[in-house]
Formats: structure tokens, C-alpha cells, sequence
């Protein structure tokens, strides 16, 4: 085996692919073996690292050097000075938002000195394409103890002290529903993997999907030994063609080392995975309309019960867990439940990923231990809020989340404390919003995402959340009358009662959570007419501050309407009825001479 | 089977253990409304009209998918049901033509009944927009108009129950859904073979009888069931009458047994032709001539005789 | 090759760690002076040395990195051995044959090469 004294770890997630990572794979083998060093230095192109913003990501190892938004420009440089002469290349390393401080070492960075990474703990590390890697670090361990020391039934168990929950937004114990699949009579069953992410802006599954592919195949083989399964399937969304790709070759590759099919690691248990690429719709992340979707069917939910772990998957005992959970599972067996379950809050163990996006210096993904402060998560990890402007909410758990508002930041972070403030964990979605989002506009924006899912078996789902949406649109055109909020709350209210699967149930959410902590901006459009976040362009209206106006006629020039008038030097005007409000003037305008409000 | 006991609207009541809350409680005569249920046939939980409420439940749940368990407490006609159905229907009424006068469906149309018995008006406070999809008149059988529509999915379900069928499903997402052929055609160009089953399920217009169409109201009608003499099946349905004449036939609901086929439908049509004939043909030198029923049946010459014997 | 036990998967573990130990960022860590004064005197053939060592030995947990001038430009090629809690030993004037035995003594057994040894650092 040919050893290397440095290691060049290049993202090849799909952030960084998208923002040109090939390439500078391609160049960065070429510039090695020009300079003579491709027998000294190893390329390998990794999984997404989390921090996809600052991509395309590369690091040198053994220093652990995080060089961001590298260029193939940059590709000789790295070179000649790092790889050849040991001088790290200063001006590609991350600087520190607000200190402007130069961080070289990945472990340094603030987004993740604070972090935990357990689901996380390979992506960005290892070569995903390469079950070796996977493998010396402690890769498929967990299984061989499950395998070769443990019954089924010490496996539910042990599961149940680790006191993991679904990761996929239900919370529900994993061991628990273990349980119920390994009790269910017959002598066929399914484990399903449910990577039907779908969530805007969360990307949690992708990472482990493309950077760690076998931690998930590993969860998900003791998974089917604890249940009694044979067979099973990872639903991905075929959006996701990377995933899809990574997770056929660590399939072919775990069956080729006799670690997946029959007779893993030589004992009586065999199991199969094979592959079903979604459709694309947000539904399918649902457990009944993903078994629908896999069985050749629409993907529509069904009424629950009977659950999956009674008849799921062809009328059989199935067990359906999200990516997250069951990238979990391989280190809860790894090191012991107790060593688990020492991370986190007492009733929501381990670690939760969240994407964080929205108006934050850093984005990207960052998984902490359950019971963190959603204020060390804006704050510290993420840098804090854009443009030193001042916070206002953040949504959490996707489009059936809610907002929570400044007052409420402290809360310690877990699954209960969550849907106590109205929101919920759901995949870990978490959009920031400053002064300038509206609160009504963000309602708006969620619902009409859950009204284009929404699958149109159910009428409160079908019908209700598009006359929510409608009024919701009404507001933001400055047409709502003081009845609409409470029509918006009482429809809201049935449809939570009377949906029929979560998406349903949950989707009056955005709109709820907001009434609750943002009542004053609804009642501002409403009654006052205005927008204090300044967003519902109806209600806005152009102005030019006589005083600053140097007449310099930019403005003028670059009005699409015509709507502004003025003579030379002089201060212009705008015309508010031939006004369409795109705000190109304020653009251009270099003397800040417009306002709106 | 062993029985349970469980209170319905205050009334303790004992029933078979694994029936669902509302076969439940009509069992105790309570009548629960709903569109998207057939015993047999459907489970789909969709229309959410039938839900009840039961102590301890977050939620609604629709009795039609709700199995009855031992201590429940279900209140069928809570003010808390009734708002929610109200809610339902109020929104199923906002996105629905509302043309009851011309409707073939007035009459008998659920939606029609469970709007006078929760007392929903229009304008409902839910107005918008509303759906604006072709109505299907492509062929002289079904007449499909997808606008009103309320997406129960019973014509889906029966449709799929026969053998090779299944022409119909829903399609498209959200407020766009709609059922549709596959490939969203007129129902000429797909595999439907005209049997008219979904028709005789659906609860509201959306699904008409082309045959029947402006023939009379649905009060207007006696109906007789009789059994089709066409082939051996021997298929059952119900001869609409208006005014003593025969104007059409009904297919029976057929859950199980055989859909009723197109020819013993329009079997009817033959009673008015007007080429019918009272008279047998038989065939002379290549030729069918009318003839006697004496001569037909070559008992001519007896018939002459008996005469000549009675004069 | 199968895995057929768990012993076969310790053993494929051991193997690969080879592939990635060098990015757990512990074990013994080596510094070859790689300014232009130290390429001049032959680090590059030092490096290479060392590398050939590394792998004739198959020690994958040893770290190799490279550092600038650090102003004795006039001992180059200078070599920095660390082992994890003890001091940094700096050897001078270090040809290719050298390797052999910083390997052999120091590296492996923790035995200075005190002949060639320029500074000993805490």
C-alpha cells in the first residue's frame, strides 16, 4: 500500500461541485504531477462538508489546512507554496466574520469549534467512494458487535436506552418503533430508509447521502436485524443525482466485501438494499405515501392506523426511519446507549443537524448536541445576523415550522420545548430573518410551498390552505379587512383537526406561529396599511427626499414606468400612480435621495 | 368476535369488536355524513366530512377509518364536529359551480344534502378562486365535468376494482388536482369501456349519465329493478321510469358482481326504434319477408283448421 | 476479498487506517526544511527519502509537513522530529543516507541521533 505524506481533500458535494469543484480536481492532479508530487500528496475527493457558501472547499492534510472559495487560478499557487515548499497560501484561508481574522485550521473555525459532529462525524473526511475509509474509522464495527454478540431483542433495547428519536420531525423513539416492527408477526419485513428530503434550504440527508453514504447502510443493516428484515429500500428523491450515485457504489462495494447481501460477515443474517428514486414530490417524505410511491402508486398518504410496523410496505412489517436516524444508529452500537445518550436533554437525546440559512454571515450546516441555545447557534456558529442588522425571527422546521421570535432565543433546544413555542424540530430547518423579512410575507411563503405539495386527497388540506394562502395574498396587497385573521385563525384551527396526514396537519403552521408572536404586522397591513419590514410592495410607496435629490437624473434614466420626472440640478419626482415599485431607483441612486415606507 | 363497549353521544353501546365508528354509530341509528366511504370498496379517509369527536384525541378523527375501542367516548354532532364539517363543506361549496338548477345530480347530490343540514350559504367565507377545468362531453355515455368535482376518489376506487380497467386517478398536486385519465385525455381516447359504474357512485354532478341528461329530474323518476336478459350474466339494475315510459337504466352499485356493459344499458333505446318490428321475417327465395306468427311458427295450416272447425 | 468475521474486519481496519492516518493528526510528526536554502541543499531528495522510508516501514501514523526558512539556512537540509510530548529535536546538515537511521532510532525506538542533532526544543 502506497503511503502519502499529504492528503488534498477536495468537496465534491454539490454545492461545491456547482460552484466548480471538478475543475479544480482536474487541475489541482494535473499541477501535481507536473511538479513531481503525485507519488507524495493524495488526491481525494470527498463528501459536502456543511459550508457549502464558502465552497469550493479544499483541505491539506496533515496540517488541516481549510482553504475556501478556491479557484482554479489558486491551484499553482497551493502548490507550489503549500505542497512543495509547507507555506500556507494566507490569502485563501476563512476569515472570521467579524473579526477579519485568518482561521487555517478547519477545527478552528468558529461555524465549527461548536459544533458536534456524530452524524456528521465522516462527511468532509473521508473519501465517500471508498469503503476502506469507511472503514478505518470504525466503519461497520457497530454491525459486526450487533451480528456477532447480540439478539434482536438486545438490540431494541439497547436502541431504546439510547433514547434516539426520529430525526426526520415526528420525534418518535426509535426503539419504540423498532419494537413494534420486531413484534409484528410474519416472516417478511421491510427496513425503508425515508431520504425524501424536501425541505426548503434543509440539506442535512444530502451530506451524509453523498459525504458517509455507509454509516447510512450500516444503521440501517442493524436496523433490519433488529426488526427481522430481509429486504429493504432507500427512497431518495431523484433531485439528488449525486446521492444516488454514491449510495449505488457503497451498495456494490459493501456487497462485494461481504457486508451487504448474503450472509453478512459469515452469520445466518442477510439482508438487501435496492434503491427507489423519487419523483420529486414533497409528500413522498411522508411515511404512508412513500410506501404508496415505492409500490408503483401515486404518493398519497393513508390513513393511519394501520402503521407501517404492522402493514407497511406491501401490506408487510416495515420500518421506515429518515437518513439522520439511522446514520446515528452505527454509533450508538459503536460506543454503548450510555455513552449516547450522555449527549443531550433528558428527553431528546444526541445530537440534531440543522441548515442554517437565511440572513446569517455563516450558512451551511451545523450539528449540535440537543439542548444548545438557539442563540449560540445564530450567534456564535453562525456568525451572527448580516450587515450588523438587528434579528426578528427565526423558522424552524420547514414549511410546517413556526417562527420563533428574540424573546424565546435562550430556550434550550429540543423536541418538546420546540412545539411548546409553536414551532417544531422537523428536519432542522432554520431560516433567519432580520428587520427587513415580513412576517406575513414568510407566512405567505411557506403555505403556498405546502398548497403546491399538498397531494389533493384530503379537502381540509386541498381546499383550506389555498383560501389561507388566498387571504394571506389579500393582506400583502393591502386588501385585508380585520376579519381576516380571525378567519385565518378559525380555518387554520379545522384544518390542524381535521387533515389527514402531517403535511396537512401541520401546515396552517407558518400562518398560526406568526398570528402568535407577529400579530402587530398583520394588524399593520391590515388596519394601518403598511408593511413595517418594508417587503409587501403594494403597500409601499417611493419616495424622493427633496433634500438629497442632487438631480443627477439616474434614477429618471432607469425608471422602467417613466414615473419619474425632474429638470437638471433640480430635485425629481415620482409620479406614485405610474409608480410600479421595482425599486431600481433606490438602486441607482447614490445619494440615498429615495425612500419607501 | 368478541364485542366491545364504548358510549356514543352519552348512549353506552355493545358492538362487534374491529367495525369502525361509524358503521358504529349507525348501528345506533346516528347518521354521520359521508362522501368519500363504500363499505367494501373504499377506505381512503379523504373527505374528512365524517369526522367525530372522541375524548382524549388531538385530533378529529374520521370515524369511516377509525376502528371502535373499548372505553371510547365519540360524539358524533359536537359543536366542534359540526364547525369542522360546516368548515368542510363550506369550502368544498367555494370551489364548486353551484349550478343546482340545471344539475342533473339535484336531488340526489350529497354535497346538496349536507349543505342544507349544516346550513351552509353561499357566498361561504371562504370565496376565491375556483376551479376552471373543460368538462369532458367527448363521448355520448359519461359526461364528465371535473369543476364539480369534489375529489371524494370513489369513481377512482371502483374503477380500479375491475379486472384490466383502472382508466381514472388523480392527478397534479394542490389546489390543481384533479381526476384524470392517464394522460389527462377525454375519456374517448382512453381505455374506458363506458360501464358506467363510476356514474352510479358518484355523490355530487360530476359524473352523469350522457343517455339520460335532460331527460328528468331525479323525483320525476320511478325506478323498477330488473335483471338483464342480454347474455347469461344476468346483471341487475333499476329501469328509470317517467310518466309509465321507460327513459333509461341505472347500473346497479356494483361493489361486488359484474358492472352492467353497455349494451344492457342502452337496451332500452330499442323499445322506441322505429324500425322495430312486431312481426317475425323469414327468409323466402334469399328475401326476409314479414309474416304471420302462424306461418312463422308452421302451425299455419292447424290454425286454418281450428277456424274452419270453429265456424 | 469476503469478510467473513469480525477479525477480518479488524484486520481490513488496520489496513486501511494506512489510507487516512495522517489526517487524525496524531503520531510522530516530521518537518523537512523546505525554503529555497533547503531545496538548494537537497531537501527534495531528503523528502523523497523519507517518504521511501515511510513506506518500506509501512508507518502510517507518521506525519510528514514541511516548513520556510527558519534562518540557519547554512545547516539545511534541516529535519524536526517530534514525537507526541517530547522535544522538538532539530538535525542538521541531514543527507539522504541520514534517514535510515532517524528512523530506526528516533522515529521508532525514541533514541536521538545526537551526532547530527542542531537544537533540542521544548
Amino acid at each position: 500500500m502506497q503511503l502519502y505524506r499529504g492528503h488534498v481533500l477536495v468537496c465534491g458535494g454539490t454545492g461545491c461541485v456547482s460552484s466548480g469543484s471538478k475543475k479544480i480536481q482536474e487541475v489541482m492532479a494535473n499541477e501535481l504531477t507536473k511538479q513531481n508530487l503525485d507519488k507524495e500528496i493524495k488526491l481525494v475527493e470527498t463528501g459536502c462538508h456543511g459550508f457549502c457558501e464558502m465552497g469550493p472547499i479544499v483541505i491539506v492534510y496533515p496540517e488541516g489546512t481549510f482553504y475556501c472559495q478556491v479557484q482554479v487560478d489558486d491551484i499553482a499557487e497551493i502548490v507550489s507554496e503549500h505542497l512543495l515548499k509547507g507555506r500556507i497560501v494566507q490569502r485563501l484561508l476563512f476569515k472570521a466574520p467579524v473579526t477579519e481574522e485568518q482561521v487555517p485550521s478547519y477545527k478552528d473555525i468558529a461555524f465549527y469549534k461548536k459544533q458536534h459532529r456524530v452524524v456528521l462525524r465522516n462527511c468532509g473526511h473521508i473519501d465517500p467512494e471508498h469503503i476502506q475509509e469507511y472503514i478505518a474509522r470504525e466503519g461497520y464495527e457497530g454491525l459486526a458487535k450487533v451480528l456477532t454478540t447480540m439478539t434482536p431483542q438486545q438490540v431494541v433495547d439497547e436502541m431504546k436506552k439510547s433514547g434516539l428519536r426520529g430525526r426526520g420531525g415526528g420525534g418518535f423513539p426509535t426503539g419504540l418503533k423498532w419494537e413494534f416492527a420486531s413484534k409484528s408477526p410474519g416472516p417478511k419485513k421491510y427496513i425503508i430508509c425515508n431520504a425524501d428530503e424536501g425541505d426548503p434550504g434543509a440539506f442535512m440527508d444530502r451530506s451524509v447521502l453523498e459525504g458517509d453514504p455507509h454509516s447510512l447502510l450500516e444503521g440501517m443493516l442493524i436496523g433490519a436485524y433488529a426488526i427481522g428484515a430481509d429486504e429493504g429500500y432507500i427512497y431518495v428523491r431523484a433531485e439528488y443525482p449525486l446521492a444516488i450515485k454514491r449510495l449505488k457504489v457503497a451498495i456494490a462495494q459493501a456487497e462485494e466485501l461481504g457486508l451487504l447481501g448474503d450472509n453478512i460477515m459469515g452469520t445466518e443474517f442477510s439482508c438487501q438494499l435496492h434503491i427507489k428514486e423519487g419523483a420529486g414530490a414533497f409528500v413522498c417524505g411522508e411515511e404512508t405515501a412513500l410506501m404508496a410511491s415505492i409500490e408503483g402508486s401515486r404518493g398519497m398518504p393513508n390513513p393511519r392506523p394501520p402503521f407501517p410496523a404492522v402493514k407497511g410496505l406491501w401490506e408487510k412489517p416495515s420500518n421506515i426511519n429518515n437518513v439522520e436516524t439511522y446514520a446515528n444508529v452505527p454509533v450508538i452500537f459503536l460506543n454503548g446507549a450510555d455513552q449516547f445518550a450522555t449527549l443531550g436533554t433528558e428527553k431528546s437525546k444526541g445530537t440534531k443537524v440543522f441548515a442554517l440559512t437565511g440572513k446569517l454571515r455563516n450558512t451551511g450546516l451545523a450539528e449540535v448536541p440537543m439542548g444548545i441555545a438557539l442563540r449560540e447557534i445564530i450567534f456564535e456558529i453562525g456568525g451572527g445576523i448580516m450587515d450588523d442588522k438587528k434579528f426578528k425571527a427565526v423558522q424552524i422546521g420547514g414549511p410546517s415550522g413556526g417562527c420563533i421570535p428574540e424573546q424565546h432565543l435562550d430556550t434550550p433546544v429540543d423536541y418538546d420545548s420546540l412545539i411548546a413555542l409553536g414551532a417544531m424540530m422537523g428536519s432542522g430547518g432554520l431560516v433567519v430573518m432580520d428587520e427587513t423579512s415580513c412576517m406575513v410575507d414568510v407566512a405567505r411563503f411557506f403555505l403556498n410551498f405546502t398548497q403546491k405539495e399538498s397531494c389533493g386527497k384530503c379537502t381540509p388540506c386541498r381546499e383550506g390552505t389555498k383560501r389561507m394562502l388566498e387571504i394571506l395574498q389579500k393582506i400583502c396587497d393591502g386588501k385585508g379587512v380585520p376579519e381576516d385573521i380571525t378567519t385565518l385563525e378559525t380555518l387554520g384551527a379545522v384544518i390542524k383537526n381535521t387533515a389527514l396526514c402531517g403535511l396537512g396537519q401541520t401546515a396552517p403552521n407558518p400562518v398560526l406561529a406568526t398570528l402568535r408572536y407577529f400579530r402587530h404586522e398583520y394588524e399593520a397591513h391590515i388596519n394601518d396599511k403598511k408593511c413595517p419590514a418594508g417587503v409587501c410592495s403594494a403597500l409601499l410607496e417611493y419616495k424622493i427626499v427633496a433634500d438629497n435629490c442632487k438631480g443627477c437624473g439616474a434614477c429618471a434614466r432607469v425608471c422602467p414606468a417613466g414615473a419619474i420626472t425632474g429638470e437638471k440640478k433640480e430635485p425629481h419626482e415620482i409620479d406614485t400612480s405610474k409608480c410600479i415599485k421595482c425599486g431600481s431607483c433606490i438602486e441607482k441612486c447614490k445619494f440615498n435621495a429615495i425612500v419607501k415606507g | 368476535m368478541a364485542n366491545v363497549t364504548l358510549t356514543i353521544n352519552g348512549q353506552k353501546v355493545t358492538v362487534p369488536s374491529g367495525i369502525m365508528v361509524l358503521e358504529a354509530a349507525e348501528m345506533c341509528g346516528y347518521s354521520v355524513p359521508t362522501f368519500c366511504h363504500e363499505k367494501d370498496l373504499t377506505a381512503p379517509g379523504a373527505c374528512r366530512i365524517c369526522v367525530v369527536e372522541i375524548k382524549g384525541w388531538r385530533n378529529l378523527p374520521p370515524s369511516c377509518v377509525t376502528a371502535v375501542a373499548k372505553g371510547m367516548e365519540v360524539e358524533t354532532e359536537s359543536p366542534k364536529v359540526i364547525e369542522a364539517r360546516k368548515t368542510i363543506l363550506e369550502l368544498m361549496v367555494a370551489n364548486h359551480p353551484l349550478d343546482c338548477m340545471t344539475c342533473e345530480k339535484s336531488g340526489s347530490c350529497k354535497l346538496q344534502d349536507y349543505a342544507y343540514r349544516y346550513q351552509v350559504t353561499s357566498p361561504t367565507p371562504y370565496e376565491g378562486e375556483k376551479k376552471q377545468f373543460a368538462v369532458d362531453d367527448s363521448n355520448p355515455y359519461i359526461y364528465r365535468d371535473p369543476n364539480k368535482c369534489i375529489l371524494c376518489g370513489k369513481c377512482v376506487a371502483i374503477c380500479k376494482a375491475v379486472a384490466d380497467r383502472n382508466v381514472i386517478d388523480y392527478a397534479f398536486r394542490g389546489f390543481n388536482t384533479k381526476i384524470a385519465t392517464f394522460m389527462d385525455t377525454e375519456l374517448k381516447d382512453s381505455a374506458c369501456v363506458y360501464c358506467n359504474r363510476c356514474v352510479s357512485i358518484c355523490p355530487v354532478g360530476a359524473l352523469s349519465d350522457r343517455n339520460m341528461m335532460g331527460k328528468g329530474r331525479t323525483w320525476d323518476f320511478t325506478r323498477e329493478e330488473v335483471t338483464c336478459t342480454f347474455c347469461d350474466s344476468g346483471c341487475k339494475f333499476d329501469v328509470n321510469y317517467k310518466n309509465g315510459k321507460v327513459v333509461g337504466v341505472t347500473a346497479k352499485n356494483p361493489s361486488a358482481g359484474r358492472p352492467l356493459c353497455l349494451k344492457g344499458r342502452l337496451g332500452t333505446e330499442f323499445m322506441k326504434n322505429a324500425d322495430r318490428t312486431d312481426l317475425p321475417l323469414i327468409n323466402k327465395d334469399g328475401e326476409f319477408v314479414e309474416v304471420s306468427w302462424e306461418e312463422a311458427l308452421g302451425i299455419a295450416p292447424i290454425v286454418e283448421k281450428i277456424n274452419a272447425l270453429k265456424k | 476479498m469476503v469478510i467473513k468475521s469480525f477479525e477480518d474486519l479488524k484486520r481490513l481496519k488496520e489496513e486501511a487506517k494506512a489510507l487516512t492516518g495522517i489526517r487524525a493528526g496524531q503520531g510522530v510528526e516530521i518537518i523537512v526544511g523546505m525554503g529555497t536554502c533547503g531545496i538548494a541543499a537537497g531537501a527534495r531528495e531528503v523528502m523523497s527519502a523519507i517518504l521511501e522510508e515511510l513506506n518500506k516501514r509501512e508507518l502510517s501514523d507518521v506525519r510528514v509537513t514541511q516548513t520556510g526558512c527558519i534562518g540557519m539556512c547554512e545547516k539545511e537540509v534541516l529535519v524536526d522530529v517530534v514525537r507526541p510530548g517530547e522535544k522538538r529535536i532539530t538535525y542538521g546538515n541531514v543527507q539522504p543516507q541520514d534517514v535510515s537511521r532517524i528512523f530506526s532510532s528516533h522515529v521508532i525506538n525514541g533514541q536521538i541521533v545526537e551526532d547530527i542533532v542542531v537544537a533540542k526544543l521544548d
